[in-house]
């Protein structure tokens, strides 16, 4: 086997009775795109949640390279490494892109806590000038000095994929990074995680359509009840009866 | 941010201390040139200038910091009492006091965001007013309030052989008497150098990171950012403002009372903070001093006044006319303050900056983001809703 980076070990999670999550084994490995895929209400945003440490598993750890993450906060899990974009984008609506940007390259750079009152935010030029190329990347260059909250939603998107690369993570966790984007727009993000993929970060992807997972994932894991019921390459996933029958009058897999 | 460029702030920092220290030239038309108000303008425009980096900035609203305004004053009459009467020890013990009052009440208020953040710093405002009268009045002299008296220690000033024989001693700035003119002078100067550091926290990463506390706190903590100490920072700092504010009261006028931190004290700078703009770099200290100005204007009139002023009206109207006005001057101000207040919010939420900047851009007309915001939206803007 080659190096583990995530382990997710025997994890369980229920709210109010109702298991949504029950012995989940998962193993991401150095370098690949992991997805997990599966049903709506499989688990797979509690799976992601509970990596982040957004919430606690009721039993059963998070490993990510050596470190147990059950019970960290979500800036210490994040300092290691981890870094999710949400579903919902999640940024800073009252502040320019610019600074959405930065302020995350800033968080990596002086890690989560730094008194600096004294300097100037902008004149911190590396800061800015990475934040600028991640920008144009994504196609946002003459947005730079618009407040956030303004942009459409596929371009909140983008902002927050924007946040999340800023911070070269070691492991991203991606939650349906395409939902709600126009075909183009899917695309273009699907290029984009493409090219982050040859840089080998480490990414787990959770998504709905099939069309991204089979052009990023190198392994997928069906989740399906709050279990896993197959693990595997693309091919053996897509050829898998029990992912079939999971999916049986949801989607043609 | 991004906008501002480092010589626009060296110009707004003169253009700021110009217009500060010429106060005694560019006041006397509106007639409230006198030191006295002068100070007051000084002392409250720092107030809140300190309390906007914590409301400004990180959104969390303090209903208690007039609490650091008394604990500043007993503090320097303390300094003034035991060692010296020279201010700079005062204000700087004022500081530190303050501040470590502010760990404390701000490590255990910061646990909770919101309306119980509020609800808590104005139980422990409330708790420090109710001590001050009570249970501390060896510190702080109860209801009487902590005052100077013949037979003060002041080891320093005796060490250096200034004795007091007859009249109570007037605080100094190494040998200047602060009463009057120099008094407002060294309140301007303290005013002018809190307001540079509000400059530079405003533009810093800190203030960045404030602004993103603001916006979307879990956010920042998904972005790996501790908000805690930064939250702790902001309110410490802040509460150090209101404690320098509390000393230079004592300075302007060495008695220190327990009503100075009273919760109406505590809702005042959140008024002056909204009025002005919140989250502005001079708002506050414009809605401190508007405050100040119609404070002191309406509540000196009173009936007699107010019959020589509507000597104009028939004589059968007079009576009612004066009665009517009447509830809105004197103690009644504050029925003029809700209504200001009121005004403001419901026309201009962003505060009397607001107002300027509307002015500013049907003037100008160059739109500062014109790049990027299409020309319908600008002139919405403009004209307002």
């Amino acid at each position: 086997m080659e190096n583990t980076v995530l382990h997710v070990a025997d994890v369980h999670k229920s709210f109010a009775g109702l298991h949504a999550l029950s012995d989940i084994d998962l193993s991401v490995r150095e370098g690949e795109t992991h997805a997990i895929i599966g049903p709506n209400g499989a688990g797979k945003s509690t799976l992601l949640n509970v990596c982040i440490g957004r919430l606690k598993p009721d039993s059963g750890h998070v490993v990510f390279d050596g470190e147990n993450l059950t019970g960290k906060q979500p800036h210490e899990i994040n300092q290691l490494g981890v870094v999710r974009v949400f579903q919902t984008p999640e940024i800073f609506p009252e502040l320019s892109l610019l600074e959405n940007v930065m302020i995350p390259i800033l968080a990596k750079r002086d890690g989560s806590f730094k008194l600096r009152w004294f300097r100037r935010f902008s004149s911190e030029k590396t800061a800015r000038i990475e934040a600028e190329h991640l920008l144009s990347d994504l196609g946002m260059e003459t947005l730079i000095r618009t407040d956030a909250g303004s942009l459409s939603r596929g371009d909140k998107r983008r902002l927050e994929l924007a946040m999340g690369l800023a911070q070269k993570p070691r492991l991203l966790l991606l939650d349906e990074p395409t939902a709600g984007m126009a075909r183009h727009d899917t695309n273009a993000t699907i290029e984009l995680l493409k090219r982050i993929k040859a840089g080998g970060m480490t990414k787990v992807i959770i998504e709905h359509d099939m069309h991204v997972v089979f052009s990023l994932a190198d392994r997928i894991s069906v989740l399906a009840g709050g279990r896993i019921i197959c693990q595997g390459t693309p091919e053996e996933v897509k050829n898998d009866p029990r992912v079939k029958e999971a999916y049986l009058g949801e989607e043609q897999v | 941010m991004n906008k501002f460029s480092a010589i626009s702030d060296w110009v707004l920092l003169f253009a700021f201390a110009a217009a500060v220290y010429s106060m005694p030239i560019w006041l006397e038309p509106l007639g409230a040139d006198y030191p006295d108000l002068m100070q007051r303008f000084a002392i409250f425009g720092l107030f809140a200038i300190g309390y906007n980096i914590l409301f400004g900035l990180t959104g969390y609203l303090s209903f208690g910091h007039a609490a650091f305004l008394g604990i500043g004053s007993y503090t320097a009459v303390w300094s003034f009492k035991l060692l010296t009467m020279n201010v700079v020890p005062a204000i700087m013990f004022s500081m530190l006091v303050t501040a470590l009052f502010a760990v404390v009440i701000g490590f255990i208020s910061l646990r909770r965001s919101g309306i119980y953040f509020s609800i808590l710093t104005l139980a422990f405002a409330q708790m420090s007013y109710k001590l001050a009268y009570s249970v501390l009045t060896p510190i702080t002299n109860g209801e009487t309030g902590l005052q100077l008296t013949l037979s003060d220690a002041r080891v320093l000033d005796a060490a250096a052989g200034i004795e007091v024989t007859r009249s109570l001693p007037v605080t100094n700035f190494f040998g200047i008497k602060m009463s009057g003119m120099p008094g407002f002078y060294f309140c301007a100067t303290v005013l002018v150098i809190g307001f540079f550091i509000s400059l530079r926290i405003f533009r810093s990463p800190f203030g960045a990171m404030l602004r993103g506390i603001k916006s979307n706190q879990t956010r920042m903590a998904y972005t790996g950012l501790n908000t805690k100490p930064y939250l702790l920072w902001a309110f410490i700092i802040s509460g150090m403002y209101a404690g320098v504010a509390g000393g230079l009261m004592a300075v302007t006028d060495p008695l220190a009372g327990a009503e100075r931190m009273q919760w109406t004290a505590s809702g005042e700078v959140v008024l002056m903070t909204i009025l002005g703009g919140v989250g502005t770099l001079l708002g506050p200290f414009i809605g401190a001093a508007v405050i100040k100005y119609f404070e002191n204007i309406l509540s000196a009139y009173n009936t007699t006044s107010l019959t020589q002023v509507f000597d104009f009206v028939p004589e059968a109207l007079q009576p009612i006319v004066v009665d009517v006005v009447s509830l809105f001057v004197g103690s009644g101000w504050h029925l003029t303050l809700g209504l200001m207040f009121m005004i403001t919010v419901i026309f201009l939420p962003g505060g009397i900056m607001e107002g300027v900047r509307r002015i500013g851009s049907i003037f100008s007309r160059k739109k500062p983001t014109a790049a990027i915001t299409s020309t319908p939206s600008a002139s919405e803007n403009a004209s307002g809703a």
